[in-house]
């Protein structure tokens, strides 16, 4: 019963984020700061994680894939394909849900807490569309520009350290990198990119929304933003795939 | 002048409000007093549109709150300035930027305008040198200040205040409890202020009303408190032992 009592809340919530500006100046000088903040902050994790991660997948399928029958250039394809699919849309989603899910939960159920959000609400200021509506757009915005910089950085991650630890030639891999690309896939992870970020941004928004308390519940929402979102991450990672891929 | 007309407001079995029903006069610092948990603050809550009443009205010159629909809200909510205890300030502003944010979202005024009425009201809380200053670079009682800054800086009609002195030394409490008052003469606004402080009592109470047990147990000027017989009412007046040496006296 907890369950639909969330969902109702959760979609009663999202109605009052989708309504019209109350200033559209105000609206854009917050959208672009919550650009910065959600997605320029963000690209030093993203970039990290994305070298590393390509050159763990490329290690990996060289040596799963060790026999005379199958092609060197297979570690390529193999690379790119789990990169641009799997890897860059999924994986840097569930980071992003911990370092900006955790960010937006604690910052408006501090809000929150210290009376702001009522501030807002007595101003006659719709503080459900001001707050959350620049989160949500501006991640879906830029959560696929994240990850287009992912899918680049992971390749190249896997062609570095593939071929400075010898698994794959260089030849090989752009050959493998290239061997039957299907542009699709970019639309696929681009869509996935930008699903995940709505989830991360809505849910973890919910979750600071309606905080009560303090301190110590605040902390709590902020946890709970994260596992939430991760979780449904997971569940509509196969749900696209289902839908978009089989 | 707001009024209020039989509020009652329950939260699951436990009912925190009575009908409730009192006026609040323009011009007056209307006081509401009470021991903690009686019910002051969410009547408040239920008069601004931040919690619903189950029962009863609010009427706001006459214009029934409770019966209008969102967007009509908006329009009363606009009139009003509204002190919360903790201030309340949007902590990723400077303590400009929260006085001029009511006006960049609800006036046309200009970059420059903004700024001129901004410095004004901050002038006017004698604050003249903390523009560029955070939230968290204030103390308590700039904090309140600032808060009324931002409250009046679009000329509500109605100032409500939650707990103005709420962890301010007895000095600066007088400071703003004056500075609430003055700003109620000089733009004739209808003030409500929520309060358990004597002092703030004695000094600004135009009109107080006291709620017990989530009614309205009386009502009275600043003067009839002192010579009251309702017995609840004394015991909250005189609990400090510097007020009982005071009556006997």
């Amino acid at each position: 019963m907890k369950l639909f009592y969330h969902f109702g809340r959760y979609f009663l919530l999202m109605k009052r984020v989708f309504t019209r500006p109350e200033k559209i100046s105000a609206f854009r000088i917050q959208l672009f700061r919550e650009l910065d903040n959600l997605g320029i902050s963000s690209l030093s994790i993203v970039c990290i994680v994305s070298v590393f991660m390509g050159a763990v997948v490329t290690l990996q399928m060289a040596y799963n894939i060790e026999s005379p029958l199958i092609p060197l250039y297979a570690v390529g394809v193999a690379a790119r394909d789990g990169i641009i699919l799997e890897f860059a849309p999924t994986l840097v989603s569930l980071i992003l849900a911990g370092k900006v899910g955790s960010n937006i939960a604690s910052e408006i159920g501090s809000m929150r807490v210290s009376e702001q959000i009522d501030a807002l609400e007595v101003m006659g200021i719709n503080s459900a569309e001001y707050l959350i509506s620049p989160k949500i757009i501006a991640a879906v915005i830029i959560n696929p520009i994240l990850i287009i910089i992912s899918i680049f950085l992971g390749i190249l991650g896997g062609y570095v350290f593939g071929v400075l630890t010898g698994v794959v030639t260089h030849y090989a891999y752009i050959y493998g990198i290239q061997y039957e690309f299907r542009p699709y896939n970019i639309l696929y992870a681009l869509t996935k990119a930008g699903v995940f970020a709505f989830i991360i941004t809505s849910v973890s928004a919910y979750h600071g929304y309606f905080t009560s308390g303090g301190a110590l519940e605040v902390g709590r929402s902020s946890t709970k933003g994260v596992v939430y979102s991760s979780i449904l991450i997971l569940v509509f990672n196969f749900i696209l795939t289902q839908l978009l891929l089989v | 002048m707001i009024e209020v007309k039989n509020i009652s407001k329950s939260f699951g079995e436990r009912q925190v409000l009575h009908n409730i029903s009192s006026v609040f006069e323009q011009g007056k610092t209307n006081l509401i007093i009470g021991e903690s948990g009686q019910g002051k603050t969410v009547l408040m809550k239920c008069m601004v549109g931040l919690l619903e009443a189950d029962s009863g009205d609010v009427l706001y010159d006459g214009r029934n709150f409770s019966a209008m629909s969102l967007k009509d809200k908006k329009t009363i909510r606009k009139e009003i300035g509204m002190l919360f205890q903790g201030g309340a300030l949007f902590d990723s502003m400077t303590v400009e930027e929260n006085v001029v944010f009511p006006l960049s979202m609800f006036t046309n005024m200009s970059e420059a305008e903004k700024r001129e009425r901004a410095n004004f009201c901050l002038a006017r809380v004698n604050l003249p040198n903390a523009s560029n200053l955070f939230p968290s670079e204030l103390s308590g009682g700039m904090k309140k200040r600032v808060a009324i800054a931002r409250a009046i800086s679009v000329q509500p009609k109605y100032l409500f205040c939650d707990e103005p002195n709420s962890g301010l030394d007895p000095r600066t409490s007088i400071v703003i409890d004056n500075l609430i008052q003055e700003i109620t003469v000089e733009y004739n606004i209808t003030t409500i202020v929520i309060t358990h402080d004597m002092n703030s009592v004695l000094e600004i109470g135009d009109s107080v009303a006291f709620i017990y047990k989530g009614e309205k147990w009386w009502q009275g000027t600043k003067k009839e408190i002192l010579d009251t017989d309702n017995p609840e009412l004394l015991d909250f007046v005189y609990a400090s032992k510097f007020m009982k040496e005071l009556r006997n006296k």
